[in-house]
């Protein structure tokens, strides 16, 4: 059987690792041995993922109308799809239609994710004809100053969690007189429910590269580190190779794009500790020592890596800077609500059945992500509540969904915006344990340099067993309220400063699951589809 | 590659990974990392060692190589099956995964007799879309149900 239009197809197979967890690799090793066999013309392409999890592998066959997906596809599907005529982008039970105007996709604002899961990641030429360098062609036109400016008028905020403006930072760099300045990347996305970086660097790597060289050429740094956590192998990897492509094309190394800006990029691997995701520990982790907090002031941007002044910025905040000065401060500022503009990467994770980036501007609401982008939950039982902002985020009740997603409003609420990382429970969730984990988490987590940390995590521990186990329940309900407030104002960082916000929020909107007035659901396993590879 | 046995001593590794790293700025990790791919983990002789090549105490090192959940002081098995334990895993059943593991006498942090698996806990493999989630020997598998599991366990999940 012969692709009837006798031309060779580009097909699209995702390589972003949440793809490959399902069986990615193998959908295209099975289609490649079919254009092996020369039974069909068609050249596999090794995209990032789009973001559609649920639908993952989804394999992209170009035609003339658009990119036809096809999608989950399992390995086994391929000889089917084929004969069905998916080359021509025919008919079949898993065609999903045109990918881009899936409503699910169409309805967002893609800014920083614009090219993931659409370019080959690790193709310069592809990321050329995608719009990659203008931002960097524009900032080299500009002074230092005024990129800065640039950034600052954007009103783009860190997108690591803080969220604090990232103009004024680098300003503060920029404004130091040392010679020898630092760009660190925090690639340490060690927060459960969060995977925009990974995806980021696994589908458009150049991106974030390039968001580096703007930030050196901004504060006139000429050495950057880019810190990625080893729980992520196929993101060191991928960026390991774009940063040979970069320096092969000039984009990286001496007079960069024939500008006068030396710049060079070096990947370092952490060695699984969540609390180097906290600047200050990262620091002194690309230092080679224990990755412990340091007491703040002296600020990084003044005394950073080595002592030097240092930007230190999350994956999606430099990735989204080369956007910001290709098409302007104003273009990114009109996106978003009061305070917090331009867009949010929100990731759907947890007991949800259409997982994956949602990608809008401010504002949108937690029901709205939850039940309109994310289709309620993956076991098909009500959802009970959502953490927020990661392992550090509060748990929201059902009657708290509709609170817009920006920065001050969730702060008002007890709750953080944080990363936008949004994981799902159902009603089989038992809120006392989740407490209890927050609790656990610190203690195995902690730096150990702060005391109300290291060891107020572990009594944590103790006080929520009992006052499950009902032993003087009242007593221990005020020594957990004490601790609380203890380890929140006695803590240098986030890690034992905002363990209490899970805590406190279950105990606040599930009373009912630690004084077991509750009766707790018979937990059924959630029957998880098993995957294909 | 050498074939006398002084060459692969861990001190000999040690001085050839420093060599490998000499000029990056505060190189200890990399080479922890490097010493831990060609050992399997790094064992005490190592310590003194990376004291001197890198000029710092052994104290210093120490309190690096025992602060970072990565790095190994005894090998491992043949194959290390991470489960994750995060909560978006969590809210999919990661427990019953780790339940399952446990009734397959393989409780976490021990490695099976005859040497072949160890199964460790890890804390979110940014799959949180698609938990839950187990990485084997630097795979990532996703929905991950405790038939699956055993079939990683076993090591005949096809690759």
């Amino acid at each position: 059987m012969n692709n009837p239009s006798h031309s060779t197809a580009t097909v699209y197979v995702p390589r972003d690792s949440a793809a490959r967890s399902v069986g990615a690799d193998e959908v295209a090793q099975a289609l490649q041995h079919a254009g092996g066999r020369g039974d069909f013309a068609l050249d596999v392409v090794r995209n990032g993922s789009r973001g559609m999890l649920w639908l993952e592998p989804l394999v992209e066959v170009v035609t003339p109308q658009g990119r036809v997906g096809y999608g989950p596809v399992a390995p086994e599907d391929v000889d089917g799809l084929l004969a069905a005529g998916m080359l021509d982008g025919a008919d079949h039970p898993l065609r999903l239609g045109i990918v881009d105007e899936l409503p699910w996709l169409a309805r967002q604002n893609r800014v920083t994710f614009a090219r993931v899961g659409v370019t080959d990641p690790l193709s310069a030429e592809d990321y050329e004809a995608h719009g990659g360098l203008a931002g960097l062609r524009a900032a080299l036109e500009l002074a230092p100053a005024d990129v800065v400016a640039e950034v600052t008028a954007s009103g783009l905020r860190g997108r690591g969690g803080a969220g604090f403006p990232a103009g004024i930072k680098w300003k503060t760099v920029l404004d130091c007189a040392d010679e020898l300045k630092f760009v660190c990347c925090n690639a340490d996305e060690g927060d459960s429910g969060t995977f925009a970086d990974r995806m980021v660097m696994e589908g458009d790597p150049f991106m974030l590269i390039e968001g580096m060289t703007i930030a050196a050429h901004a504060v006139g740094a000429s050495e950057g580190y880019l810190y990625i956590r080893s729980e992520y192998p196929d993101a060191v990897a991928t960026m390991r190779r774009a940063i040979g492509v970069a320096r092969e094309h000039g984009w990286l190394g001496k007079g960069i794009l024939g500008s006068a800006l030396d710049f060079d990029l070096h990947v370092r691997v952490g060695a699984g500790a969540y609390i180097c995701g906290e600047e200050t520990s990262m620091l002194e982790s690309l230092e080679g020592k224990r990755g412990m907090v340091r007491a703040k002031p002296p600020i990084p941007a003044i005394e950073g890596l080595f002592g030097r002044p240092t930007v230190v910025n999350n994956v999606l905040t430099l990735a989204t800077v080369p956007v910001v000065m290709a098409k302007g401060a104003q273009a990114y500022e009109r996106l978003g609500v009061e305070r917090s503009r331009g867009t949010q990467v929100f990731q759907l994770g947890g007991n949800i059945a259409h997982g994956g980036i949602v990608e809008t501007a401010f504002g949108i609401t937690l029901r709205e992500l939850i039940e309109e982008y994310g289709g309620g939950t993956h076991s098909g039982r009500p959802v009970r509540t959502a953490q927020v902002g990661g392992p550090l985020g509060a748990y929201l009740p059902e009657s708290m969904f509709d609170l817009p997603m920006d920065y001050e409003a969730f702060a008002a609420a007890g709750a953080m915006v944080g990363h936008g990382g949004v994981v799902v429970f159902d009603d089989s969730v038992d809120m006392a344990a989740q407490a209890r984990f927050a609790m656990e988490f610190c203690a195995e987590e902690s730096c150990g340099k702060c005391t109300p940390c290291r060891v107020g995590a572990v009594r944590g521990v103790e006080v929520i067993d009992r006052i499950v186990a009902g032993t003087h329940r009242d007593e221990n309900l005020a020594l957990l309220e004490d601790l609380c407030d203890l380890m929140t104002e006695g803590s240098l960082c986030a890690m034992g400063g905002l363990t209490p916000l899970p805590v406190r929020s279950a105990l606040t909107h599930f009373p009912d699951d630690f004084l077991g007035g509750r009766r707790l659901l018979e937990i059924h396993p959630v029957q998880a589809t098993e995957g294909t590879a | 590659m050498t074939t006398s046995r002084s060459d692969v001593t861990v001190e000999s590794v040690v001085r050839r990974v420093v060599a490998r790293h000499r000029g990056e700025r505060g190189a200890l990790l990399p080479v922890l990392h490097a010493v831990q791919a060609e050992l399997g983990h790094v064992p005490q002789e190592a310590v003194p060692v990376l004291a001197e090549e890198l000029n710092l105490s052994r104290a210093d090192v120490h309190g690096v190589v025992t602060f970072y959940h990565d790095f190994r002081r005894e090998p491992a098995g043949r194959t290390t099956v991470r489960i994750c334990r995060a909560e978006a895993c969590q809210a999919l059943g990661a427990d019953q995964l780790v339940s399952y593991a446990r009734e397959s006498g393989l409780p976490l942090g021990e490695t099976a007799a005859d040497g072949s698996v160890t199964v460790e806990q890890v804390f979110c493999l940014g799959n949180c879309a698609l938990g839950p989630s187990v990485e084997a020997n630097g795979r990532l598998y996703g929905r991950v149900g405790p038939a699956r599991l055993g079939s990683i366990l076993n090591g005949t999940v096809s690759s």
